[in-house]
């Protein structure tokens, strides 16, 4: 019985992978992929799934599973890729058993990211094929296909979605019925397939080549790649979402639509070119189809308009058009105001990372941060943050910045679930290297900004049974660190006594800051919220230095009405007290205390 | 897709969660591509506070209603001092938006029993100015909430019809 869902692209590959007999899933969150794994998990009658330590892991782990000759699915976002190339770029070379997709989930326009990459370069080099969907009912189909394929050629199968594909929602149509699971395939030890020392690495390598050619043809015919024929004066190559925003723009025109994207199918591409008077390529990041096409001898147009950075849209689709056809009109558009405030994100009122970082700035260290939830504190007004660049970096550049002869306080703030991911390594090399340095982890207990999943140190699984819960002292303990502390999130004047002791220690020195996430842990719930006195505030502005949305502005002080007392919203204050110790003038108390 | 429409609906998820702007965009139609809405575009636009609704009017068409809940969340922004308050909201919202819809959705969620029904008040505002059906927007309704929570959201959803058409 066919059935239609509205789903998104990450919902609707959690169903292909069901469908499609997956039996095993690995992991780690990371926006636009999280929701494949969160929806996976819902499958665990047919598939088992994992939060795994990090991305690196979680290919290692569905490479296993397919060397055990079961059909596996690893997810990441492209930045969790690069963390993941050492294993997938042998694993190429060594090849599938048991079918294998890898979704990697690109961020054009870093909606919420920390760079811009187009990963099907890192595809193309891997030597994998590539489908890339353009709407939820090609990711539920090409996530089917590409077990199979992964099969037949012996290879790893990627599919690459990016945020608006990932997480924009369309029809699916499918079959309502679970088709059997395909039996695992025995394994069958065979070195030369599956140890990679240089002997049996060369020949690999011979076969990788091989089934590059093979794959070229099977993209050549692949149903995933259509010639939609229209006006002849204009042929558009597309991909992914960059079609759909074409055939809003330039529906009448012919366009070449790829879904099976590497190897390019050049043979078909040059069929298109010689059908159309002109021929561009519209794709979304790097000229990554355009500039295989060129160096095969094809010529693609250059156009003026630049689509190669940031997302694209209709509307910077109708500029091209402009530009190419000159028969653009565009819609009257009625300005938004100027000068209107930002609504950026900011720590949660009662974070437990709002106290650390205020206190940090308080005691004038230079802050390397990290990836999660509190990267925030980088922004004004805690302004706290020196450096972020990747998951785990705060470890290593704070020993760089030492080792480089930066004065002063230095401490490296991480958080628990990016700890385990690769912090552990940086920690190791600063005892090891002997660097005097204050690592901070913030251990709430969850990995926050994804979405509040589970890890290592949590104590729960993916699908909440009971787990070992990591112990990060007992791991700093262990790696040789010899003043760990652990203190909890909200006593302030506790914070500042350790953090300078491990800020001015001369070897390396961990405090884990301990207290659960506020929406995790719910902790908004029967709270009992604090208020302001306005009699006694003075309008100093300590308070609101702490960025916490629930203070927020009350009457006018003074003569020239410029400054503002303070106030706070009862429903958004859970009451972790912060401000309460900031205030110098005894103004803020808690509702009941007065 | 209860009325035999083809749709998409798109918006970004990740750090904007954390009390940062947020919008969400759906095109329906007989054959959508494209999911995302160009400036003056948009055939309908609904805010669900008022300094979002005059952050996103380029994307409402010319004469285009807006659906706007009368709601200030003031950004940390501006309440830490770091940036300044808009003036005159309601001023810039009845010159920007000729064809304005006002409604206190917070006062009719509570009303039909649970503050956190405000987004299906809007919703049941928005059926007002829009061309379904009632009981389709019920079914899916139905279909979509959990069956505890269903009376409350009917109720609300009713709040919200109700209001809008009594404002004509």
């Amino acid at each position: 019985m066919q059935k239609t869902q509205l789903l998104s692209g990450n919902e609707a590959i959690a169903l292909a992978a069901r469908h499609a007999g997956c039996r095993v899933a690995s992991a780690y969150p990371g926006t636009p992929s999280t929701e494949i794994m969160e929806n996976i998990a819902r499958h665990k009658d047919r598939i088992v799934g994992e939060w795994s330590t990090n991305e690196k892991v979680a290919m290692e782990v569905a490479i296993g599973a397919s060397i055990g000759g079961a059909r596996s699915l690893c997810a990441m976002k492209h930045v969790g890729l690069n963390v993941a190339m050492d294993p997938l770029m042998t694993f190429t070379f060594v090849g599938a058993t048991g079918g294998m997709l890898i979704i990697v989930a690109d961020d054009p326009g870093m909606h919420s990211s920390q760079n811009e990459q187009d990963s099907r370069n890192l595809v193309k080099f891997a030597r994998a094929p590539l489908f890339e969907p353009s709407d939820s009912q090609e990711a539920y189909e090409m996530a089917r296909a590409a077990f199979d394929l992964s099969e037949k050629y012996r290879v790893p199968v990627f599919l690459r979605t990016t945020t608006r594909t990932a997480h924009s929602s369309s029809p699916v149509t499918f079959d309502d019925v679970d088709p059997p699971q395909p039996e695992r395939i025995p394994y069958v030890k065979n070195i030369r397939r599956t140890v990679a020392v240089p002997a049996f690495a060369k020949l690999m390598r011979v076969d990788a080549e091989k089934r590059t050619v093979e794959l070229t043809t099977a993209a050549e015919e692949s149903g995933f790649n259509r010639i939609e024929p229209g006006d002849k004066r204009l042929g558009l190559v597309t991909s992914s979402i960059a079609y759909q925003h074409v055939k809003e723009v330039f529906p009448e025109f012919s366009i070449l639509k790829l879904g099976f994207s590497n190897p390019l199918p050049l043979e078909l591409v040059r069929k298109f070119a010689a059908g159309v008077e002109r021929l561009v390529v519209v794709e979304e990041l790097d000229p990554f189809m355009a500039d295989q096409m060129r160096a095969a001898g094809i010529a693609v147009e250059r156009p003026a308009t630049a689509l190669q950075m940031m997302e694209l849209n209709p509307a910077r689709l109708t500029a091209l058009r402009g530009e190419l056809l000159g028969d653009v009109e565009a819609p009257a558009v009625t300005a938004s105001p100027e000068g209107l405030p930002t609504r950026p994100p900011v720590l949660c009122a009662g974070c437990g990372h709002r106290g650390v970082f205020y206190t940090l700035k308080r005691l004038k260290a230079t802050v390397t941060g990290d990836i999660g939830c509190y990267t925030l504190a980088a922004f004004p007004p805690l302004d706290a943050m020196d450096t972020t660049i990747c998951m785990g970096a705060s470890i290593g550049t704070a020993i760089g910045m030492r080792k480089a002869g930066h004065p002063g306080r230095i401490a490296a703030v991480i958080g628990d679930s990016t700890f385990f991911h690769s912090g552990m390594t940086g920690l190791l090399d600063a005892v090891y290297n002997k660097v005097p340095i204050a690592v901070v982890i913030l251990d709430n207990s969850t990995t926050a900004m994804t979405g509040h999943q589970e890890h290592p140190g949590t104590g729960k699984t993916l699908i909440g049974e009971e787990a070992p819960a990591a112990d990060i002292v007992a791991v700093a303990k262990a790696l040789g660190v010899r003043q760990v502390r652990a203190v909890p999130p909200y006593d302030m004047a506790l914070l500042e006594t350790v953090f300078k002791e491990a800020l001015d220690a001369e070897e390396t020195a961990v405090v884990v800051v301990r207290g659960p996430c506020v929406l995790a842990a719910k902790l908004y719930l029967n709270a009992t919220p604090y208020t302001v006195d306005e009699d006694k505030c003075v309008a100093c502005g300590a308070c609101f230095r702490l960025g916490c949305p629930a203070i927020i502005r009350g009457e006018p002080y003074g003569p020239d009405g410029k400054r503002f007392k303070r106030n706070i919203n009862s429903p958004s204050c859970i009451g972790c007290d912060l401000c309460r110790q900031v205030c110098k003038f005894d103004a803020i108390y808690r509702v009941g205390d007065r | 897709m209860l009325a035999g429409h083809d749709v998409k609906k798109t918006e970004v998820h990740g750090m904007s969660q954390r009390g940062g702007s947020v919008i969400s965009q759906v095109r329906y139609g007989q054959d959508v591509a494209s999911p995302i809405i160009s400036e003056g575009c948009s055939d309908i636009l609904v805010a669900f506070e008022k300094l979002e609704a005059l952050r996103w009017r380029c994307l409402l068409k010319s004469g285009g209603p807006a659906l706007v809940n009368q709601l200030d969340i003031i950004p940390v922004t501006v309440s830490s001092g770091l940036q300044s308050a808009v003036a005159d909201t309601d001023a810039q919202l009845e010159a920007l938006f000729p064809d304005l819809h006002l409604v206190d959705a917070q006062t009719l969620a509570k009303e039909a029993g649970n503050l956190r029904t405000a987004n299906i008040v809007l919703t049941g505002a928005l059926a007002r100015l829009m061309q379904f059906e009632t009981t389709l927007w019920r079914q899916a309704l139905e279909e979509r909430l959990p069956s505890r929570l269903l009376e409350v959201n009917l109720r609300a959803f009713e709040a919200g019809y109700q209001y809008a058409e009594s404002q004509g």
